[in-house]
């Protein structure tokens, strides 16, 4: 496709404050069909963006403007489930929820559930290594994902891992996970399945702080349970939520911890009962348990619908992703509540607290000229303040070209060089998504000029321009 | 107490000396897995001076520490805040360092359910074949921020850098657990592998060594309705089977002919082979002792079953341990080597696979 209006729904992902026309946009229906692609793309030197549903947050599929566009929504077949061996084999287009879906006859699931599940593919999954309210207990993609096979650009078919748990040789499966369609384009992938939990039992507990409730957090963990969800929400969200769900909320509290439990019914048992009383042992103002399955949904309504429901109380908002050591968060919280006063933005919280993958809501209006630009600079102020406390940039949405400067806060120039290397490796010369994920070291040095952090002057080596 | 002493400069420099001059370095923690790894070429470098936790935050699961640590001492340091590292590492040794174990990239008995040693690591730092001081990852859960350089380090003995310090997500240590025992046929023992693997069981073990092994782990409530609901007998020392079995001290491990590994899809029939077989990792492991079986006949039923096969410890040190990977693949091998260490100078040789 080469039209405008064809090409229109393919100028960006969800991450819709940047747009590009690609060149032209593909949609191959067979593994030898991106092979031709890809080979005619090398041996021209045209750039090539893989797209699966185009959910990313970090405008990581946005594509390039003088190059292909190829997107693998053709690629949805479930191609085979293994119960015995507890594996599904899947095209790369196949959305993460219906894997679940065809594995349930089994009484088997898989595990990484991103809020975006119903949409996002597999083949994006593995590229973002995405992540969701499951992490802490079940791992992320790269922990689910048993074999991938990709082509690179140059058209060569490569199979990274196996049907076992293990392979010869280096782990390039886990580089591949996370690698944002820099290194190959995947073409299929075999995932792990989980026996289905015979039962999930949730507990709701309301907070008079946000310290409070965080060290509540590290008080479970502490305590030697490990929740299938640990999730917090703040008194903004709170509010929007009840507004727009009407979960029963306790809108009156600082903050609100959901902490589920899952497995066989005399474990969850056990491990809820522990678990409530080290909430209220931190100081919780009420703890509610889920008594049916029509209340544990309920519990959790008003958290996976925390965004839309954000959405409503403001006409725009920008969701950050940065991670930080779980003892920092009342701290961080803190900071970012002075941060948001300073940049005259109301920021809502609403995160997976079990792992410290926070996600602020900025909220602004775009109509206002200047509250994008603000709302920017304050997402980059606060993943810098998540660096500063030991943690990074980016927890499960990716660097796309989103956080490009951020990472320059991360990483120095001699981890910048050996991504490059890495990359180089699959891609030298740099044809896949190009721009994404790894800033140059040039861009690192003119960012570098005007953010000092923490008095470290990154890429100290590199002339100042 | 674990000495705490930072070598990092030394260690650094003298990836650069060698770098500079072009001659290898053979890197080594307590040499307690050189029979697994190989004895790489050049001069010794010793990581045993290199000590210390570095960090280690119990409510956060999350500990680092440096490279030469022993692995034994970090396990205690674990155990006194009722944690442990879900990998279940064998030691092979009582010199084993913590760097060796990630080098080395082996797991215990509970991998299938606690993750391997790459499934752990969250964020490193090392130095490369330039002499580079680097860090990837970090002391959090969740981090997408560049390649997972990190977990690459994770099985590669040191190829691509020498360790300096490993951050690892660590676990709680299961309030109650127990072991049951079966008497049954290898194929019996698959079948209820298969099925009681498929349905959410608090399992951490389940192996074959003549009888089926299980072992549950969790609230001491879960673990008894666990129990009930599989029967079976209790052996009198659950604790030494599983010890056995990771530390390959277990009879089977002390017979005649080459040792092979096995990695396969834990269902599938492999009986084409001769020789004494154990399965561990509820079937994704498979020990055959073999005088009878040859490389080849191995390699082609592993790859057929969709794993693959390694001599694990053999009578002929020179002999092939892996099968070649494809062309394709091992190109990309030599490619990711050269990136990490252009010059050549980290445990040359050792990476059968990518040299
Ligand atoms: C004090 C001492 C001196 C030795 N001197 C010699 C000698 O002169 N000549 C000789 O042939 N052998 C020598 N050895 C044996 C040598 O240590 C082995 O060949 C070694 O490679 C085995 O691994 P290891 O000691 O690291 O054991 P483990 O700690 O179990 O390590 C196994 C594997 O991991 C790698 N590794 C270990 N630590 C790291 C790290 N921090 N970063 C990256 N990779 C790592 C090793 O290179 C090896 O591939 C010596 C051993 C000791 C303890
Ligand atoms: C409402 C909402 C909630 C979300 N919640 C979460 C969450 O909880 N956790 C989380 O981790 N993410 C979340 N996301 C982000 C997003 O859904 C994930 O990153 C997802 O994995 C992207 O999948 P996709 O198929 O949409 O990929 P795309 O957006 O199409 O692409 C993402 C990246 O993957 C590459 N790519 C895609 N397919 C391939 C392929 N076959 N081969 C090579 N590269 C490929 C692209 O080039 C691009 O770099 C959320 C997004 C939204 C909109």
């Amino acid at each position: 496709m080469s039209a405008p209006e064809d090409l229109r729904p393919f100028e960006c992902d969800a991450l819709s404050a940047y747009t590009v026309l690609p060149w032209i946009a593909v949609l191959p229906e067979t593994v030898e069909q991106v092979r031709a692609v890809l080979r005619l793309c090398h041996s021209q030197k045209v750039p090539v963006v893989a797209r699966g549903a185009g959910t990313g947050l970090s405008g990581g599929a946005l594509p390039v403007a003088e190059g292909v566009l190829l997107s693998l929504a053709k690629f949805n077949r479930i191609l085979e489930v293994d119960p015995a061996n507890r594996l599904a084999r899947v095209q790369p287009g196949v959305r993460n929820l219906a894997i679940s879906e065809a594995a349930a006859p089994f009484g088997l699931y898989y595990a990484p559930d991103p809020s975006s599940q119903v949409a996002c593919t597999i083949g994006g999954n593995v590229a973002e290594n995405s992540g969701g309210v499951h992490c802490l207990k079940y791992g992320l993609t790269v922990h689910n994902v048993l074999q991938v096979t990709l082509l690179t650009i140059e058209g060569e078919l490569l199979t990274l891992g196996s049907l076992g748990l293990d392979s010869p040789g280096y782990d390039l499966l886990a580089v591949i996970n996370g690698s944002e369609g820099l290194l190959g384009v995947i073409v299929e992938v075999v995932v792990k399945l989980l026996p289905a939990p015979e039962t999930a039992r949730t507990l709701l507990a309301a907070f008079d702080s946000i310290e409070a409730a965080g060290k509540a957090v590290a008080g479970v963990i502490g305590a030697g349970l490990l929740p299938a969800g640990l999730e917090m929400m703040d008194k903004l969200t709170l509010r929007a939520t009840e507004e727009f769900v009407h979960a029963g909320y306790p809108v009156d509290a600082a903050a609100v911890v959901l902490c589920e439990m899952d497995g066989m019914a005399e474990q969850v048992e056990a491990e809820i009962a522990q678990a409530r009383a080290v909430l209220a042992a931190h100081g919780a103002l009420e703890v509610r348990e889920s008594r049916d399955e029509a209340e544990r949904r309920k519990f959790w309504a008003g958290r996976k619908a925390a965004f839309p429901a954000v959405g409503r109380i403001a006409p725009d908002y920008y969701c950050i992703d940065g991670t930080i050591p779980r003892k920092r968060l009342a701290e961080v919280l803190g900071r970012i509540g002075e941060l948001s006063e300073q940049f005259g933005l109301a920021v809502g919280n609403v995160f997976h607290a079990g792992d410290g993958n926070l996600h602020p809501l900025i909220l602004y209006d775009a109509s206002h000229p200047g509250e994008l630009e603000r709302a920017e600079a304050l997402g980059e102020e606060i993943l810098t303040l998540c660096v500063e406390v030991g943690g990074t940039v980016t927890g499960e949405h990716g660097v796309g070209i989103e956080k490009l400067n951020p990472m320059c806060v991360q990483f120095g120039a001699p981890e910048l060089r050996q991504f490059h290397s890495l990359k180089a490796v699959f891609d030298a010369g740099g044809l896949l998504n190009p721009g994404k994920a790894v800033p140059t070291l040039a861009r690192c040095a003119e960012f570098g000029r005007v953010h000092v952090h923490g008095g470290r002057l990154r890429c100290p080596e590199l002339e100042r321009f | 107490m674990i000495r705490d002493n930072d070598d990092s400069a030394n260690l650094a420099g003298r990836a650069l000396e060698a770098c500079v001059r072009g001659e290898p370095l053979r890197i080594h923690g307590g040499g307690s897995k050189t029979f697994y790894s190989g004895t790489g070429e050049g001069r010794a470098l010793s990581t045993l001076a290199h000590t210390g936790i570095v960090h280690y935050e119990p409510t956060e699961l999350v500990l680092t520490a440096r490279s030469g640590t022993p692995l034994a001492a970090i396990e205690a340091v674990l155990a006194e805040s009722g944690q442990m590292l879900g990998f279940e590492p064998p030691h092979f040794g009582s010199g084993a360092t913590w760097g060796g174990t990630v080098a080395c990239g082996l797991s215990g008995p509970r991998r299938p359910w606690g993750g391997g040693v790459r499934d752990a690591v969250l964020g490193c730092r090392i130095v490369n074949g330039r002499g580079e001081v680097l860090s990837f990852g970090g002391q959090v859960m969740k981090n997408v921020a560049g390649f997972d350089v990190s977990r690459l380090m994770a099985g590669a003995l040191g190829t691509l850098g020498l360790l300096l310090e490993i951050s690892v997500k660590v676990l709680p240590r299961p309030e109650c657990e127990t072991t049951l025992c079966f008497d049954c046929s290898s194929v019996e023992a698959q079948e209820r592998m298969i099925r009681w693997g498929g349905v959410g069981l608090p399992l951490t073990g389940m192996a074959w060594d003549g009888r089926l092994h299980l072992r549950l782990a969790g609230p001491a409530q879960a673990v008894l309705a666990a129990a009930r609901r599989v029967g079976g007998d209790r052996p009198v020392a659950p604790e030494a089977l599983w010890n056995g079995l990771r530390e390959q001290t277990h009879h089977f491990f002390s017979g005649e002919g080459d040792l092979w590994r096995l990695s396969l899809p834990p269902a599938v029939d492999i009986g084409s082979l001769s020789g004494d077989w154990l399965i561990d990792w509820g079937g994704a492991q498979r020990w055959l002792r073999t005088a009878v079986s040859g490389p080849d006949a191995v390699f082609a039923a592993a790859r057929a079953a969709g794993g693959h096969a390694r001599l694990f410890r053999g009578a002929n040190s020179t002999a092939t341990r892996c099968a070649p990977l494809a062309p394709a693949l091992a190109a990309l091998h030599r490619r990711v080597k050269a990136a990490f260490d252009p010059v050549g100078i980290l445990n040359r040789g050792l990476c059968q696979e990518a040299s």
